[in-house]
């Protein structure tokens, strides 16, 4: 059980603006939103409307094609408004949050020890279901499916990722008891992928009812893609369960307290904070709440989620369901003078092209980038060949698999693997690609292709 | 109608300020495909450098004057010599590429700025100019636009101008007038690789200088008469180790030809030693100076390498790599009427390539399947 599994390939980039180790706790937003975009091909149903008062775990809206399937408020208090985009698609289902929460009691407490189906009806009752994804397509699970395992990524490799370890905190007993449901989804094992360097939450070195894995390697070793493929593969055919170690405790909390309880801890990461910290927040807390006093420009650029996977978000609206992570990075847009010749600003690249004199001397090299969101050059043809593959530690062509999706070759997209990729497993290539492709958008368009045409 | 080619001054002179799309990664790496090529470039200035001394020493020495190897006269000679092909190359493809952009709608590539240098570096310095445009506007077309631009062409286009004046106007391209610009009549400009070709037999004491002309040192640092770009080892070695050390050009396909090359050169030589083809003794000449002779290490450094037309897969580049080296050999000594093998060579393997890369491929997905039994 403590076999390390040692990844060479990848890329591991330093950049300025790393959230530090504390929790600020802050006093609620006033709106929370559940955003029905933020999970992939859902066509939402609504069972509230503008008016209505909830508690937290009361459905707002469930899934069309599988009306089990109910996502449910992450607060308590008046749906003020469901805003709505082009073609009447729902964009938030915006909710004035009370001073208190107040929840939805849910008779889950010994679900655990009666077995699969109680833990699943009382997971779909309470919404703690949207939490579970799934692979292939990284969709919201199905109930239905047989998964061969459940998997777990238990640290963050990603540049400016949030910590997991100062997300699990002290949720010992939740973790375990999200741990101990997720056991009785599957007939296989939960998987919980660790590092092999730095501090360990005693939440994850104690954890038992798990198969642990260690990796050792630049990132994406955290990716939880990464993992499974290393830990027992996605083939044609085969449905594994994702979720995050902070969902996991928030599903934990279902089952001990028998509410549905989102609070989670949001990291704000990224050179345009003046502090880098982490803030204990429910879901869908309000972006202009989570930067209030803490952004240096009003031209930077917010991203919901990662620096390399996220979405561009504006104030105005929420933070994604998924996501633990607020970043804010410098807009950049003006040109750059013969800047494919002359040095200029500092910017992090895996080629050896760029000599920056300051990094010749360790001290320097340990600083970070500040980096920002200049594409530096046009998207091209693809020319280089082989820069996608320093990257991709798992056993895929991924310049082949992007080009069978581009050529819409179905049989070869399977043949190639493309079941086991989701989009942040190819991040890396995208931000490395001399050609500026849109790897992560090409890979959407892949998977969503199959998904109508299969 | 010149809104192509205004965005292809705009962009040579100003990186465009795009900024990251919305979803995906929100930041990107330095490098963009215009850097890639001008580092390439960079790679091929100490050979552009050492060839126009040469061009300017051999044609001095062909006169009976020899000052040296590093002077004046030697490179304004040079440069008046290949000047002149290196713009009608540049202009001539230019001129092609900013024609397809316009009509095709799509930003002007920066490919043709690697090719551009390329093509004149392989070329006689006596190459009628022409004839330099003709095959430039050739490769062009039929090299690369045909096939849908930049990253599209399954034929490294610098050699194909090359092939197409090589095929059309061979007497241009080879033999013993060529190399050497403004030669008097009777001064042999006779190469090494041509004299090793036309040996009619083995020296007894295993000493090749007197069949070759040139001492190894000659041929590894460059001091025969050649094409522009190929004489010295020496310099594409150096372009090799910038190529290497900025991570742009790929080191498994150049260690693979000069592998394959060495290879090959042993084995004739072994068959050489069991008694076969004691008829042929360009099969008995030490390996290693197939790899000093021609354009082998010009061709393995810089051409080879063009990773459009190579293969693709990592592993498949040890494959095509090696290959090219092998072919090289087999042409030159098998085949009296192309000295030259390194073109040829990379010509047939850039159409293998892709069958290189469709068995790396199908292997991968064998062990996909394999897995899932």
């Amino acid at each position: 059980m403590d076999k390390v599994i040692n990844l060479k390939k990848g890329l591991n980039l330093s950049l300025t603006g790393q959230a530090s180790g504390f929790v600020r706790d802050k006093a609620l937003s006033a709106t929370f939103a559940i955003k029905p975009t933020d999970f992939t091909n859902l066509i939402p149903k609504l069972a509230v409307k503008a008016g209505d008062e909830v508690k937290a775990g009361d459905v707002l809206f469930f899934d069309k094609k599988n009306e089990e399937i109910k996502f449910t408020a992450p607060v308590s208090g008046e749906i003020v408004a469901i805003n709505r985009g082009a073609k009447r698609v729902i964009q938030e289902i915006v909710i004035l949050a009370d001073k208190q929460i107040k929840f939805k009691q849910f008779d889950a407490k010994s679900s655990i020890s009666k077995g699969v189906d109680s833990v699943k009806e009382q997971m779909l009752l309470s919404g703690a279901w949207t939490l579970l994804r799934q692979r292939p397509f990284n969709v919201v699970a199905d109930p239905n499916a047989k998964p061969k395992g459940v998997f777990i990524s238990g640290f963050n490799s990603k540049p400016l990722g949030a910590d997991v370890n100062v997300m699990l905190g002290s949720e010992n007993a939740n973790f375990q008891a999200g741990i101990d449901a997720l056991n009785t989804l599957t007939d296989g094992h939960v998987h919980l992928g660790l590092p092999t360097e730095g501090a360990i939450n005693s939440a994850l070195t104690n954890a038992t009812n798990v198969k642990k894995h260690y990796f050792n390697g630049p990132h994406p070793a955290g990716n939880v893609g990464v993992q499974i493929h290393f830990i027992d593969a996605i083939n044609k055919g085969d449905t594994v369960y994702t979720m995050s170690p902070q969902d996991v405790v928030i599903l934990g909390r279902l089952f001990n307290e028998g509410i549905y309880n989102t609070s989670q801890v949001v990291a704000l990461s990224g050179s345009e904070f003046t502090s880098n910290c982490y803030i204990s927040t429910p879901k869908g807390a309000q972006i202009e709440h989570l930067i209030s006093n803490n952004l240096k420009s009003e031209d930077a650029r917010l991203i919901s989620g990662n620096i390399l996977t996220g979405e561009k978000v504006n104030k105005e609206t929420y933070l994604g369901f998924y996501d633990n992570n607020l970043t804010a990075i410098p807009e950049d847009t003006s040109p750059e003078f013969l800047g494919w010749l002359l040095p200029t600003y500092e910017r992090p690249s895996a080629s050896r092209t760029f000599v920056w004199f300051k990094r010749l001397l360790a001290k320097g090299r340990a600083e970070g980038f500040n980096v920002n969101t200049n594409m530096h050059g046009e998207e091209r043809a693809y020319v280089v060949t082989g820069e996608y593959d320093k990257v991709m530690p798992m056993d895929i062509l991924p310049n082949q698999l992007i080009k069978s999706v581009l050529a819409n070759d179905i049989d070869k997209m399977e043949e190639l693997g493309i079941y086991e990729v989701v989009e942040e497993d190819l991040a890396l290539c995208e931000f490395i690609c001399t050609s500026k492709m849109p790897v992560q958008q090409i890979l959407r368009d892949g998977l969503n292709y199959i998904q109508i045409e299969a | 109608m010149l809104h192509s080619t205004f965005d292809a001054i705009e962009t040579l002179l100003f990186v465009p300020g795009h900024s990251a799309p919305a979803k995906g990664a929100h930041i990107r790496d330095g490098i963009d495909l215009k850097r890639t090529m001008i580092t390439v470039i960079v790679a091929m200035m100490p050979v552009l450098i050492w060839g126009l001394f040469n061009v300017g020493y051999q044609h001095y020495l062909s006169l009976g004057v020899n000052e040296g190897f590093a002077t004046m006269n030697n490179m304004l000679f040079g440069l008046s010599k290949s000047l002149p092909i290196i713009a009608v190359s540049y202009g001539a493809g230019l001129g092609c590429e900013f024609l397809f952009a316009q009509f095709r709608k799509h930003p002007v590539n920066e490919g043709f700025l690697v090719t551009g240098m390329l093509i004149p570096l392989c070329m006689p310095p006596d190459v009628p100019l022409w004839m330099v445009a003709l095959a430039t506007i050739f490769a062009v077309i039929i090299g690369k636009e045909a096939f849908g631009g930049t990253g599209m062409n399954p034929l490294n286009p610098a050699l194909l101008a090359r092939a197409f004046i090589f095929f059309a106007y061979p007497g241009s391209m080879t033999g013993e007038n060529v190399w050497i610009a403004d030669k008097p009549d009777g001064y042999s400009g006779a190469t090494s690789l041509s004299n090793l070709s036309a040996a009619e037999s083995v020296p007894v004491d295993g000493n090749w200088l007197n069949v070759s002309g040139w001492s190894v040192g000659d041929m590894f640092l460059g001091f025969e008469p050649g094409s522009l770009g190929e004489t010295s080892v020496l310099m594409c070695l150096i372009g090799g180790v910038i190529l290497f050390a900025t991570g742009v050009g790929n080191w498994k396909i150049m260690v693979a030809t000069f592998v394959g090359g060495l290879g090959g050169g042993l084995i004739l030589n072994g068959l050489v030693a069991m008694g076969i083809g004691a008829d042929n003794a360009f099969m008995a000449v030490p390996a290693y100076y197939h790899l000093l002779m021609g354009g082998f290490a010009f061709g393995a450094i810089y051409m080879a390498t063009d990773p459009v037309s190579a293969a693709q897969t990592e592993r498949g580049k040890w494959i095509y790599g090696i290959m090219i080296g092998l072919v090289c050999i087999v042409i030159r000594v098998f085949n009296g009427a192309y000295p030259e093998g390194m073109m040829l060579a990379i010509l047939i393997m850039n159409v293998s390539a892709p069958l290189i890369d469709y068995y790396q491929v199908q292997s991968n997905i064998k062990r996909r399947l394999a897995r899932a039994k």
